[in-house]
């Protein structure tokens, strides 16, 4: 066997022997449930829900393999192997998930069990990435890293990892279940359009607790995540999620798929009501058997290990050099680049959106070029965002001139990371089964239009985001601006939705009026940015413009022409 | 223009997009699949066509859909069709349409 070594890593969860051994079985029972499908022992009706357990799909063009990335941590080996299954399975790329996953487009169903071992050689697997159950738990891609943080999210999102995924009362809930946990004061998660979101914290004595909103989502009829409890002291973390998922498996509707999901169990019953259910079911379950013992946690954190830092300087003498000499270089390190905790350690933000280029795809060549310059400037640690992203999250500020000279190189030195240009958008009609519209080539088109690096920085923050259908992969709601695709009598229209927010704030956008073609849209984008820009007071956000002048001006100027 | 109908699927081993070609005969260009002019004709096909790939584990995912000539070549009404026929429309090297 050919695993990672423990302390290798800078937080990347070490398996032990039952992980594997675990992992390495499914792998051998998809193997056998794929060979009673080929032979005919299994019809598709029975086949169809054990091929969706292990993360595989039929789209449109062939299956598609979604494989797990916990939490959106990755080790450069990892990434290493991702590139060798995109060059030999599939066709020399893959697709970054707003779930932090990865996507390959182009497999086979005979390979699909091969794929997998190879997997479960570095550790990954595709596990709980589809089906009625507890998807990939996500967190802050800067999680470990950022400034800000008051709790690493990551140990307790492993924590759930452990405890949901063999838990039988979760194997087949009414709907998929997604969690987000949150451990710094900034939202990067988007807690509150899961359903569960998790907000770490820490009270006035030190001790570690959770908030809980319940009831978010997107989708068909998106709603925003209530608070129902404001502190779960750590030791009743486990105690409390299976007291949401219990009233959730009880109550939750399973005749109906669009109201299969917790948001409508918790609209339907109203706040309070869900949340007296929840006490309820919590003072039964609290106890010895449910406790999270200090000792366990302490046991996972030290399984991530972490990374030794320098004793560096605040501030780099040759990074603020390489900035003065270097005014695309300054502006990526402005973009791109967020403050890290330890002095001296930048995390740098990988983007993945080019001008022109496919959200969130990259090439084999690139993930090894990511992995390589993981080994070499940041512990050998990756990680995915939700917004389709690479980071690399512990980088000397020494390095980082060094480090963007290479990602020029490969086409990942984009500095548009939060800009108009850092557009999410779902793999839409191009490739999604269940999609309306194409995503993809409108985002395409907006980044191009918008492709000067000067102006994106003039504009500053604003977050498009595109859906290709309403089950809104592409968080569309939450879009400062969002694009719905729908399909009118086989043509493709696009329905702008503006004020959404994605963090804590969280606003689902309104539409702003009737949808309009693929070509009319990049158009309207320009007009509605032009309004912001015209209207703004000085460091104004486009959410605070828009709050002020209202939608009067964005309407008027998008269809002066109509 | 009168409407036509074809019958697409996914190979089950390898998830390749496939037509009905004749009864049994599965192809994987739109160009060279059946065209039925007559619905009842095209549900009578389809039925055949899905016992037949489930009795073979041939394919999944079987369905008809619309389609016209244009130059002569089917031309699927809805996009959703004419990519799973070519490929996706924003990588044109990959899918059938980079052999073509």
């Amino acid at each position: 066997m050919n695993h990672i070594a423990p302390g290798r890593n800078a937080g990347v969860y070490n398996y032990d022997e039952i992980d594997r051994r675990f992992v390495s079985e499914r792998v051998e029972q998809f193997r056998a449930q794929v060979a009673r499908r080929l032979s005919g022992e299994l019809t598709e009706e029975e086949f169809k829900p054990l091929r969706l357990m292990n993360g595989l799909y039929l789209q449109l063009h062939a299956y598609m393999l979604r494989i797990a990335v916990p939490y959106g941590v990755l080790t450069s080996r990892q990434m290493r192997k991702l590139a060798e299954i995109g060059r030999k399975y599939d066709k020399g790329y893959g697709h970054f998930t707003t779930r932090q996953n990865l996507q390959f487009n182009w497999i086979k169903l005979e390979e699909t069990p091969e794929i997998l071992n190879e997997l479960a050689e570095v550790d990954m697997h595709a596990l709980q990435t589809s089906g009625n159950c507890v998807r990939n738990v996500t967190t802050d891609q800067f999680v470990g890293a950022a400034k800000d943080e008051v709790v690493d999210g990551r140990v307790y999102a492993e924590i759930l990892r452990q405890w949901t995924t063999l838990h039988p009362e979760f194997t087949y809930l009414p709907r998929k279940f997604k969690i987000a946990i949150m451990g710094s004061e900034k939202d990067r998660a988007a807690i509150r359009i899961h359903d569960v979101g998790v907000f770490a914290k820490r009270n006035d004595k030190g001790e570690i607790g959770f908030a809980f909103y319940a009831g978010g989502g997107l989708g068909r009829s998106p709603f925003i995540g209530k608070l129902i409890r404001e502190w779960v002291p750590e030791e009743d973390f486990v105690a409390y999620l299976e007291a949401i998922l219990r009233v959730y498996n009880q109550y939750g509707r399973r005749d109906n798929i669009y109201k299969a999901r917790i948001k409508i169990l918790v609209h339907e019953l109203g706040q309070e009501k869900f949340t007296a259910e929840v006490e309820e079911e919590f003072a039964r379950l609290r106890g010895p058997k449910y406790r999270l013992a200090p000792e366990i946690v302490a046991e996972i954190r030290r399984r991530f290990g972490g990374p030794s830092f320098e004793d560096l300087p605040p501030v780099s003498a040759a990074l603020e050099q390489a900035k003065a000499a270097n005014e695309a270089f300054a502006r990526w390190v402005a973009v791109n680049v967020t403050e890290h905790k330890a002095p001296g350690y930048a995390v740098a933000t990988v983007s993945l959106k080019p001008a022109g280029g496919i959200p969130g795809d990259a090439t084999s060549e690139q993930m090894e070029l990511v992995a390589a310059l993981a080994d070499q400037y940041s512990f050998g640690e990756i990680r995915v965002s939700h917004a389709q992203n690479l980071v690399l999250a512990h980088v000397k500020q020494d390095d980082l001139f060094a480090l963007w000279t290479a990602l020029e190189g490969a086409g990942l030195g984009t500095a548009n990371v939060g800009l108009i240009g850092d557009i999410i958008a779902c793999p839409g009609l191009d490739y999604c089964a269940l999609a309306n519209a194409r995503s993809i080539p409108l985002a395409q088109a907006i980044s191009e239009r918008f492709a000067d690096p000067a102006r994106q920085q003039l504009i500053g923050e604003l977050g498009i985001k595109i859906s290709g259908c309403i089950n809104a992969c592409g968080h569309h709601h939450v879009g400062a601006i969002g694009i719905l695709g729908v399909d009118k009598k086989g043509v493709e229209f696009y329905q702008i939705t503006i004020g959404g927010d994605p963090t804590l704030t969280t606003a689902i956008g309104d539409i702003l009026g009737p949808a309009v073609t693929e070509h009319e849209a990049v158009d309207a984008i320009e007009a509605i940015v032009e309004v912001y820009l015209a209207n703004r007071h000085d460091g104004e956000s486009f959410l605070a413009t828009l709050k002020r002048v209202g939608h009067g001006p964005f309407k008027e100027r998008v269809y002066a022409a109509h | 223009m009168a409407l036509l109908k074809a019958i697409t699927a996914n190979r089950l081993r390898d998830g390749e997009v496939v037509f009905l070609k004749a009864e049994g005969v599965w192809v994987e260009r739109l160009d060279e699949a059946a065209l039925f002019e007559d619905a009842a004709v095209a549900d009578t096909a389809l039925a055949a066509a899905k016992a037949q790939a489930e009795r073979d584990q041939y394919g999944v995912d079987i369905y008809a859909f619309d389609l016209t000539l244009k130059d002569g070549r089917p031309d699927p009404v809805k996009a959703r069709e004419r990519i799973r026929a070519l490929g996706p429309s924003v990588r044109t090297d990959l899918g059938k349409q980079a052999a073509a």
